[in-house]
């Protein structure tokens, strides 16, 4: 079976003053329909540059490798232009931000904003678009839904606007959302709403999910598959309940360590010591390196991903076994 | 807790009244609405709640960088609200703040060295070659290499730069820090990192805290004792163990389950609350929560009486069926 959406050896790369760096450098991926694959890591580690470049939304000056491939179905995404871009933007993939206060207009109401996206895509009436509006503002969670189709941004909540945000997602009806971090910038008890709404809508209508997200804590409860990335690369893959229960890689297993808990003994948190080294400053071989507690005989070479388990992938030496 | 608390807080109000034309016609927004809680020495208590809850005015509000509307706090014997101008100055070397964002609390023109300086020349605590070493020796103490003296605060990063402003406000020798969401902006390596340093520091200089935090695990690993702020009031407080493992208010219930823990085994039913958040403009009368409240047995009492925190089995709630575990009634375990 194809999958729905595969990333093969994505490199995204961007010209400095010391010549080139590479934030996303070689990450594969696939996604399956109706389903939610995580991507996981911490802030520079190319997880929401990896995201923008499927639509080819990757920030000038950076440019996608020539030797990347991004397909969905058996449409080539890198090799789109114009029209035909513009086909797959919003109507084929979706997609919602952290921040949905820039995202929305501030100067048209919550109805004409999503009645622009159904008008874009589908050739329908403007009565009809705007019934179709209501319908989704219901789906999202949004109550009276006819009133809040006059209302502007400003005139509502975080967390409405983040389900304003994911209805307009929803008007072309995507074959995939992505998420870059929907619920970072919500309360947690809106969090836990609107990840509710998320996977209501992947369960009704099919859809797959990219999620992108810093927390663990998120991924735990919604994902089938979770890729772990550090320094523009795929550090560790394989479904959730397997990531969770076997952490392979030491830099996952740092991750977990870090993670504040608030079920079980309490113990003081063993973090990754360092920090996340900036693009300009990775080392050559493992990329963590410098930060690992393990000392390896092969990290001066960069491992490549190797099989850590049924259906788990880790790019470290020690899934080879002996030290 | 042995002998006088370090502080104590006393039905602390703060209304901001918007300003403009037409100010005097709008409500005042309530953002603090009668709070009390003391804190010992050494201890760390933490205000837990959303955004838009009052936690950070409370924070504030102590430290006089904002006037309260009404209200006492009165720290190692004096009433922090009725200081002059010189006595408010001694008591800043006493009690300090770190922010959440530290490269807005620092002068980007400003070396590293400098602002952590700044405290100390002002206090007159040190100069010179004594106020060199002491920058040094705060520098190391908060983890970071001495050198960095002389860099700026864009060099550095978010994690550094909380270690920069840790070490800022430790330099005027302080017993109490309002810490106001001090790991929310840092990753989670970095986060328990800060956390860490924050443990050793209360413990080798005996360190009180005000931990103003939004996350309930992070509280878990730094506080003897939380409190749980929802729209300007207090609505349950104890010791952490028992407030995490026994919740007694249908809010601190419904704000653990929400929680994500990362472990895909541990399926809880979750407890999603309807609704937004009221505004604090006009909070509806009665219980604060009562709007959005699925305990069972709430009633009309909800809607008319302001329920006091009362003591329920570990902690302290002010639910008016809080003998009752919302929760449990409808089959969910926060």
């Amino acid at each position: 079976m194809t999958p729905l959406l595969e990333v093969r050896d994505l490199r995204i790369t961007f010209p400095t003053t010391g010549g080139h760096i590479t934030p996303v450098d070689g990450v594969s991926f696939t996604l399956e329909r109706g389903r939610t694959l995580a991507l996981v890591g911490e802030s520079g580690c190319g997880k929401s540059l990896t995201s923008l470049a499927i639509l080819q939304l990757v920030p000038p000056p950076g440019t996608i490798d020539p030797s990347s491939h991004v397909r969905l179905g058996d449409t080539d995404l890198l090799a789109l232009r114009g029209e035909a871009l513009r086909q797959v933007r919003g109507r084929r993939i979706g997609m919602i931000f952290q921040d949905p206060m820039t995202s929305l207009n501030p100067v048209f109401t919550v109805g004409d904003q999503i009645a622009e996206g159904i008008l874009a895509h589908f050739d329908v009436p403007r009565r009809e678009a705007m019934a179709r509006a209501e319908r989704l503002l219901g789906e999202v969670g949004i109550g009276d839904a006819r009133a809040r189709l006059s209302a502007y941004p400003h005139q509502l909540s975080g967390g409405m606007r983040q389900r304003v945000m994911i209805a307009i997602a929803l008007a072309a009806e995507p074959e995939i959302l992505i998420a870059d971090e929907p619920t970072t910038a919500l309360d947690v008890t809106v969090q836990a709403q609107i990840l509710e709404v998320l996977d209501g809508l992947r369960e009704s209508r099919g859809m797959a999910v990219l999620l992108i997200t810093h927390d663990l804590g998120i991924v735990a409860g919604r994902a089938d598959r979770v890729a772990v990335m550090y320094a523009g690369q795929i550090v560790e893959e394989a479904p959730t309940a397997e990531l969770f229960a076997r952490p392979s890689h030491p830099y996952t297993q740092g991750l977990f360590a870090s993670v504040p808990r608030l079920e079980g003994p309490l113990s003081r948190l063993t973090p990754i010591r360092g920090t996340v080294p900036p693009p300009t400053a990775w080392p050559a071989g493992c990329r963590f390196r410098p930060r690992c507690p393990i000392v390896h005989p092969r990290s001066e070479t960069m491992p490549p991903l190797l099989d850590a388990g049924p259906d788990h992938r880790m790019r470290c030496w020690l899934a080879e076994g002996e030290t | 807790m042995s002998g006088e608390p370090l502080l104590q807080v006393r039905d602390l109000v703060k209304y901001y009244q918007a300003g403009g034309l037409l100010a005097a016609r709008k409500p005042p927004v309530r953002a603090v609405d009668g709070v009390s809680f003391e804190i010992g020495r050494g201890e760390t208590l933490a205000l837990v709640g959303e955004s838009g809850c009052g936690k950070s005015s409370v924070g504030r509000t102590i430290l006089r960088l904002q006037e309260p509307t009404s209200g006492e706090a009165i720290f190692e014997g004096q009433e922090v609200f009725r200081l002059g101008r010189e006595p408010l100055r001694a008591l800043r070397r006493r009690m300090q703040i770190i922010f959440q964002d530290p490269y807005g609390s620092l002068n980007p023109r400003m070396t590293v060295g400098a602002a952590v300086a700044e405290g100390m020349q002002i206090h007159r605590l040190a100069s010179g070659a004594e106020l060199n070493r002491r920058v040094a020796a705060l520098l190391e103490e908060v983890g970071l290499d001495p050198s960095y003296a002389r860099r700026y605060p864009h060099e550095f990063s978010g994690g550094q730069r909380q270690r920069i402003g840790i070490a800022r406000a430790l330099a005027v020798e302080p017993v109490f820090i309002v810490c106001d969401e001090p790991v929310s902006a840092l990753d989670v390596s970095v986060q328990a990192q800060v956390l860490n340093l924050l443990a050793d520091l209360q413990h080798h200089r005996g360190l009180s805290y005000l931990f103003i935090a939004h996350d309930l695990a992070v509280v878990r690993q730094i506080a003897q004792r939380i409190a749980v702020m929802y729209l300007g009031r207090i609505v349950e407080t104890g010791p952490t163990e028992a407030l995490l493992a026994d919740p007694r208010h249908p809010y601190t219930q419904a704000l653990l389950s929400a929680v994500p823990e990362p472990d895909p085994g541990a399926q809880r039913s979750r407890i999603v609350l309807h609704g937004d958040l009221p505004s604090p403009s006009n909070p509806p009368p009665g219980c604060p929560f009562h709007t959005r409240c699925f305990h069972p047995l709430r009633s009309e009492r909800c809607r008319t009486e302001v329920p006091a925190l009362r003591p329920i089995t570990g902690t302290r709630a002010a639910c008016h069926y809080a003998e009752v575990s919302a929760a449990e009634a409808i089959g969910a375990v926060p």
